[in-house]
């Protein structure tokens, strides 16, 4: 095991609590002795490795920004944004699963739950005992979930629910789904759980990319929900998209977290790679690669510590999000897709994380909002056009 | 019961180290510092014992401010509490032992954790000193531990194998690696550990009995010798390595 140095140019770790750098050393570990090592056999074989979700529940990743009274941690969005970052170094499935657990389906309970939902589900997810889904995208509704069908009827007992989602992260996996339904055309949350007549996760196969992470169908026929499983808070598309900020900031800390794993391997590639009688950062070509990476990571870092201050003091907007996930999942790609230049046809072997992580990104960049629609919110917001709607 | 774990605070194995100008010590420069690794199996075993027999851990480090990483490490893995024993200038073994007995003496702990050495100067005799001056039973090098009420039974690791003792309370259990798989610092526990008091005194004066007087890296090793490149080189070869490295 090869401990992970960090990648610092600006000094940033001293505008970081000793709370906060302790969490990201905690975390930093973690993923050097327990994901690095396995993950690219489960990457290879298209699992997502199973036991680390106890152990991230006892480490306290999971929801770790919602109050210690539902048994999670009660941290800053620092510390939440260092340990996604963390968790990407390691794989962008590892992150993915604490994003959707964490943003997606605690955040939700937390937001617009009972106190009774809450009580219920909270300390469960927080601890890895229970795991959850998120499903809001559907086949032919993905930029624009707005135009949903799947649908909700109120029927004695409860509600019945009819439709079908896609691209879940964690479905399979979940023992409850937040699913988001129309009852009388307005967005409502429900929780689903695992083994209701009527619903079925199957798990989508055959992917390039997240080989390491489940990602599934959800099908509702006539699935009944029960009166006390809808989420009584949400009300309306914005309440999904409450959610998805959540899990985008995360994404904007987390990918910076996987250009900082592929600029670390391709530097000392570059180091140790000689041609021509002289190591490889001998040339002018590659340097400026690697200059590019380490400036991108910097630009990142700042942005990102600026955006958690933003939303731990309740100044931050969705624009801000958007704009750090955009340019943070771009810059991650490119900067993978370099450090594959750099280590050469070497770039494409599992000995290196590079081309994993370079598959990972394509998705990261359209999930969560795919780059087009984060610049055409930004976009409507600089100019007061909406270009989509 | 109080249960004492002495840690200290050392340079990350990682780190590549220098001399520094005055050819005593090392050079800070770009030296992080961590918490010492076999200290780590002292901790956990601490919490452990703790989990299973009820008491209070007590982390006691000698030395300055910036031994508090590793103490809100150790207090973030799940120790109650932490005693810094300040001195600024450097101790030898005997010297930090002495500030460990006191604290320890005048904590009134019977179960006491060290790791069996301190990366930094690989002395691996404080706990040993600590014992003796305090007048506990010691085992050292210890691989597993059992402890019930005042008996305790420790497998250590021996040249070649492995030993069974058994002894009493009070104890000094110095940890080898494989004693325990430590846990890390879960977040709820960073975030509790800032409550936890960190008690700051001054290290019971006591003299040095080594100094320092030289500190220096290893001379570069010489170059590989290649003597041929094909089957008429090993006579060569073989005259070589049984009269100058004298290995056959």
């Amino acid at each position: 095991m090869t401990k992970f140095g960090g990648v610092d140019f600006f000094n940033i770790d001293d505008l970081l609590t000793e709370e906060e750098r302790m969490v990201r050393d905690t975390v930093r570990d973690f993923v050097d002795e327990e994901v690095i090592p396995v993950i690219e056999k489960h990457y290879r074989e298209g699992t997502f490795p199973m036991h680390l979700v106890s152990k991230m529940g006892e480490l306290g990743v999971f929801g770790m920004t919602i109050p210690q009274e539902y048994g999670c941690a009660g941290m800053n969005n620092v510390a939440y944004g260092l340990v996604m970052q963390e968790l990407e170094r390691g794989d962008s499935g590892v992150r993915s699963f604490a994003s959707v657990q964490s943003g997606l389906v605690m955040y939700p309970i937390y937001a617009f739950g009972s106190e009774e939902q809450k009580q219920f589900w909270l300390p469960k997810l927080a601890a890895g005992e229970k795991i959850g889904c998120f499903g809001l995208t559907e086949p032919d509704y993905g930029s624009n979930p707005g135009g949903m069908v799947t649908k909700a009827e109120k029927v004695e007992g409860g509600y019945l629910l009819n439709g079908a989602k896609m691209w879940i992260t964690n479905g399979t996996l979940a023992d409850v789904a937040v699913v988001w339904a129309k009852l009388h055309g307005k967005v409502k949350g429900f929780l689903v759980e695992k083994g209701t007549k009527g619903f079925e996760a199957p798990e989508m196969k055959g992917k390039h990319s997240l080989r390491a992470s489940v990602t599934s169908e959800l099908i509702f026929q006539d699935c009944l929900i029960p009166e006390e499983n809808v989420l009584p808070g949400t009300g309306g598309l914005k309440s999904p998209l409450m959610c998805l900020n959540q899990a985008r900031y995360g994404i904007a800390w987390g990918v910076i977290g996987s250009l900082m794993a592929t600029y670390d391997s391709a530097l000392k590639y570059s180091q140790s790679r000689v041609q021509f009688s002289k190591p490889i950062a001998a040339y002018q070509l590659t340097q400026a690669k690697l200059v590019n990476m380490l400036t991108e990571i910097t630009k990142g870092q700042l942005l990102n510590y600026h955006l958690a201050k933003m939303k731990d003091d309740g100044t931050i907007k969705h624009t801000h999000i958007s704009m750090a996930k955009r340019n943070n999942c771009e810059v991650a790609l490119d900067g993978a897709r370099i450090a594959r230049e750099i280590l050469g046809a070497n770039g494409i072997l599992d000995e290196y994380p590079v081309m994993r992580h370079s598959a990972n990104l394509e998705s990261v960049k359209t999930y969560e909002g795919t780059h087009e629609m984060h610049t055409l919110i930004l976009g409507e917001n600089i100019t007061g056009h909406s270009a989509f709607e | 019961m109080k249960i004492v774990v002495c840690v200290s605070h050392v340079p990350d194995t990682a780190t590549k180290i220098n001399v520094g100008s005055d050819g005593k010590t090392i050079d800070q420069n770009g030296v992080t510092y961590v918490v010492n690794p076999y200290d780590e199996f002292a901790i956990e075993e601490a919490l452990k014992t703790k989990e299973k027999s009820g008491g209070e851990v007590v982390i006691v480090s000698v030395g300055t401010d910036k031994n508090k990483d590793t103490i809100r490490k150790a207090l973030a893995m799940g120790a109650d509490s932490a005693v810094l024993l300040k001195d600024e200038n450097y101790r030898d073994s005997f010297a930090v032992a002495k500030a460990l007995a006191e604290e320890i003496k005048a904590q009134d702990a019977r179960i006491i954790f060290f790791g069996k050495q301190s990366v930094d100067y690989d002395n691996s005799i404080t706990g040993q000193m600590t014992a003796e001056m305090l007048g506990y039973n010691c085992v050292t090098v210890v691989v597993r531990l059992e402890i019930d009420g005042d008996k305790v039974t420790a497998e250590r690791e021996i040249e070649g194998g492995k030993e069974v003792v058994e002894t009493s309370l009070p104890v000094v259990i110095t940890a080898q690696k494989g004693l325990n798989e430590p846990r890390y610092a879960s977040l709820k526990g960073i975030m509790q550990a800032k409550k936890k008091k960190i008690e700051e005194k001054d290290a019971a004066a006591a003299d040095n009995n080594l100094e320092i007087v030289k500190m220096f890296k290893p001379a570069p090793k010489a170059p590989g010798k290649i003597v041929g490149e094909d089957v008429s080189a090993v006579p060569e070869l073989v005259r070589l390595l049984r009269e100058e490295a004298k290995v056959i």
